[in-house]
């Protein structure tokens, strides 16, 4: 009919380009292929959004993780077909693990060729299905921009978490119309956010009565948003009740807070997990008792009355049966819930709250994170002990890798707000830590931002260096250097008669010399007269620094709750480890 | 989310309403799931039990609302009350799943099966198979000199036990549809 194009009308490649902007995203982590040509050429006729260049996908997926955990925003992923999103895989399925919104785009061969063995295909929807919360094959260039849209929807509502959206070359060259995100349709999908009143009223009628409650947060709370956090924050201060945290949660209550009585679960502490076990009343809010949380299932808190928060419904009854759940997302419960308290009156058993706290501080007294120090050897919870002081007061953020390092920098080291902790819970992925400090670095230039890594989860990632320095991140690496698979090697005592299969890191770089080979700073550590120092040298250079803090090498991780055991029956800093899992712990991970 | 029509975890009921939690009596559920009829739906949701552990004891799947693009995913499915519960709720969150049914605890449904049987037979055995076929109202949709196809709807109990007697009678090939299921009486939900 008429020649003239309206302004809607644009090939695939710009529409995409488009989606981004209109859905207000500032970076994309990425790599380009073939198949994803014609989105690159869009990215490079325009100056909004930036690129962060990768060295390698998963790279990609842990930084847009950083990114999203450190900023409440989710985080954009844009990968090549076959390897760049079969590469992207382990990144994913962290992200669907640990609840985090990040959107990834990948290439696809053109749709003429899916089938056929086609150069760099692979069946991606079909890999990434089990790993995404949804994702999609987009043939037709006119759905493209509105499926762009449900993605950013549905990765960022209800449970937060991954989203794939696999674009074949031909639709990113073939003109459609561009569907704006107002127009695009999302009402299927709206999980509930508000709570039953009922239920709500319920558990504050608990509450008052309750002589030992304990409020157990997870990164439910994080991730409902800084609102949620000071709800929190509001509830615990007003009741008294005590808080501990998952993993994920740290930083959800302050740690300087004093209702914070520390982290629970496997390497959590004596009190929180005492605590745990003999409270009359769990409120457990955003959290999801995973197995690192619960130890033994039927040992499991055996008195309590049990409320659940959560906005997932299949979070709820899944592992523990609780008496009460309330479906719904963190915040707007905990504003009902205190809105009904209040007008209540503010009851609480104080009577049995000062007992309660009483019991606590005897349980604080057994000081489960005291370790044997040393004159001539770093002790890894001195450096982070010496990390956290030096480093108190900064605007700071923290990435991990996974292993003993990670539970030590959740031991020892302090967070006092929330989007402050970034590491991988569900997934344990080792090789996340670095990664991951870039991209909390991208979305915060000026702070401070750490990674605490073990040498071998390190070396999983650390191509990103090059990242790193291409595009100014001044990221500290902190590696506890203990060359072993420290996490491992411990499980082998305790499990495995010391016999310590493959455990040790051999072959180690020189990392100072590592650090100069990627146009950076390195910096060693090997005394504890020289650990200050060292740091601050850290602290004061405006660049990447890989920080080589040479550890005592068969330091164990405690306390701990050796797997198969109950709450009540951890493992101290003055037990004797070897052969400490036994039974069912044996099968147990 | 679409409404789960769950009393565990959809927060108005206690979970002291349920059945005993602990009871590891396994029972079998006839799950209706409406879905947004998209590429890879099914595959999600046989994913959904295959990854997790769960059982399928027969499934169907058809588009039934064309204008909506809405197919029709019947389930049965069997495990304790507790993995229920948990396999209605990990359906619930399947993006494009819109409605969960359990027609076993949503009151009285049909639940009818179709299924096609060849017997191979001579003499006695087919007249036999014939006069079998008769009782249980199956029809005759093929036959031959030396065989029989027969066509028998309904509830899987009933085909078990037609399958059972046409063994004996020369039973070569039986092609069942698996269960489709409403429930009785007006509107779900
Ligand atoms: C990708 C991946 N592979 C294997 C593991 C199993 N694993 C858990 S901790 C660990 C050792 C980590 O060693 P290191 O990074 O040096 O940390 P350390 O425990 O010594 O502090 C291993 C191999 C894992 N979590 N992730
Ligand atoms: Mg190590």
């Amino acid at each position: 009919m008429s020649q003239q194009k309206t302004t809607s009308q644009m090939t695939g490649a710009k529409m995409v380009v488009q989606a981004l902007k209109d859905q207000g995203v500032e970076v994309v982590f990425g790599y380009p292929g073939g198949a994803v040509l014609p989105i690159y050429d869009e990215l490079f006729q325009q100056n909004e959004i930036r690129h962060v260049l990768v060295r390698h996908e998963q790279g990609a997926t842990h930084m847009a993780e950083g990114y999203a955990r450190s900023t409440g925003k989710p985080g954009v992923v844009l990968v090549t077909s076959g390897p760049g999103a079969t590469n992207a895989v382990t990144g994913i399925t962290d992200a669907l693990m640990d609840s985090i919104p990040m959107i990834v785009l990948s290439g696809q061969v053109p749709t003429f060729l899916i089938g056929t063995d086609g150069f760099q295909e692979a069946d991606t929807v079909g890999i990434t299905r089990p790993c995404t919360k949804n994702n999609w094959l987009v043939k037709d260039p006119d759905r493209l921009a509105e499926t762009i849209h449900q993605a950013f929807h549905v990765a960022t509502s209800g449970r937060p978490g991954p989203v794939l959206v696999d674009i074949p070359k031909d639709v990113q060259f073939a003109e459609g119309t561009y569907t704006p995100p107002q127009k695009a349709k999302v009402d299927h999908y709206q999980p509930r956010v508000k709570g039953d009143i009922d239920a709500i009223t319920a558990l504050v009628e608990m509450l008052e009565q309750a002589e030992r409650p304990i409020l157990y947060t997870g990164g439910g709370v994080i991730n409902s948003g800084p609102a949620a956090c000071q709800l929190l924050v509001e509830l615990a201060d007003a009741t008294g009740i005590p808080v501990t945290s998952t993993l994920m949660g740290l930083g959800a209550y302050p740690a300087s807070g004093k209702q914070w009585i520390g982290m629970l679960g496997m390497h959590g502490l004596y009190e929180a997990n005492m605590a745990m076990h003999d409270c009359d009343l769990m409120i457990n809010i955003g959290a999801r008792f995973d197995d690192r949380i619960t130890g033994r299932v039927n040992a499991f808190s055996p008195n309590s009355r049990k409320a659940h928060i959560d906005i997932d419904p299949s979070s709820i009854n899944k592992v523990i049966r609780v008496d009460l759940p309330i479906l719904g997302d963190v915040g707007h419960v905990l504003e009902d819930l205190l809105r009904i308290w209040k007008s209540r009156g503010r009851k609480t058993n104080a009577e049995g709250l000062v007992r309660w706290w009483k019991q606590i501080d005897e349980w604080k007294a057994v000081n489960c994170l005291a370790y044997k120090g040393s004159e001539s050897i770093i002790k890894p919870q001195l450096a982070l002990q010496r990390l956290e002081a030096l480093t108190k007061g900064r605007d700071r953020y923290i990435t991990t890798e996974v292993g003993q390092h990670q539970m030590w920098a959740a031991q020892y080291l302090n967070f006092d707000g929330p989007n402050r902790w970034m590491t991988s819970g569900g997934l344990g992925t080792m090789g996340y830590g670095l990664p991951a400090s870039i991209g909390v670095q991208i979305a915060h230039p000026d702070a401070l931002v750490i990674n605490v890594a073990g040498e071998a989860s390190w070396l999983m990632n650390m191509q990103e260096m090059g990242t790193a320095v291409q595009f100014r991140t001044p990221v500290k690496q902190f590696i506890l250097n203990n060359e072993r698979l420290g996490m491992v090697r411990q499980w082998q005592q305790l499990l495995h008669g010391e016999r310590y299969s493959h455990s040790w890191s051999e072959s180690l770089p020189d990392f100072v010399k590592l650090a100069e080979a990627f146009g950076c700073k390195g910096i060693r550590a090997e005394h504890p007269d020289e650990l200050d120092d060292a740091i601050m040298a850290m602290l004061d250079y405006d660049g990447p620094v890989i920080f080589d803090c040479l550890v005592e090498r068969h330091e164990n991780c405690l306390p701990m709750i050796p797997s198969g055991n109950a709450h009540n029956d951890m493992l101290l800093p003055s037990d004797d480890v070897r052969g400490a899992i036994k039974g069912i712990g044996l099968t147990l991970v | 989310m679409s409404p789960l029509h769950i009393q565990q975890g959809s927060s108005k009921h206690s979970a002291y309403d349920l059945r005993d939690p602990h009871s590891e009596v396994i029972e079998s559920h006839t799950l209706a799931v409406i879905v947004a009829n998209e590429p890879g739906v099914l595959a999600r949701v046989i994913g959904l039990f295959s990854g997790r552990g769960y059982n399928i004891e027969s499934l169907t799947v058809a588009e039934t609302d064309h204008k909506g693009h809405r197919s029709r995913i019947t389930i049965v499915t069997k495990g304790t009350p507790a993995v229920i519960e948990q396999i209605k709720a990990q359906l619930g969150r399947i993006v494009p799943v819109h409605e969960v049914h359990d027609l076993t605890v949503e009151g009285a449904s049909v639940e009818r099966e179709l299924a096609l049987l060849k017997v191979e037979g001579k003499g006695e055995a087919r007249i036999e198979a014939l006069r079998l076929a008769e009782i249980f109202r199956a029809n005759v949709v093929d036959s031959t000199l030396g065989s029989f196809v027969f066509e028998i709807t309904g509830a899987p109990a009933k085909i078990d036990a037609f399958a059972d007697l046409m063994r004996p009678l020369g039973l070569s090939e039986l092609a069942r549809t698996g269960v489709a299921a409403l429930p009785r009486g007006g509107a779900m939900g």
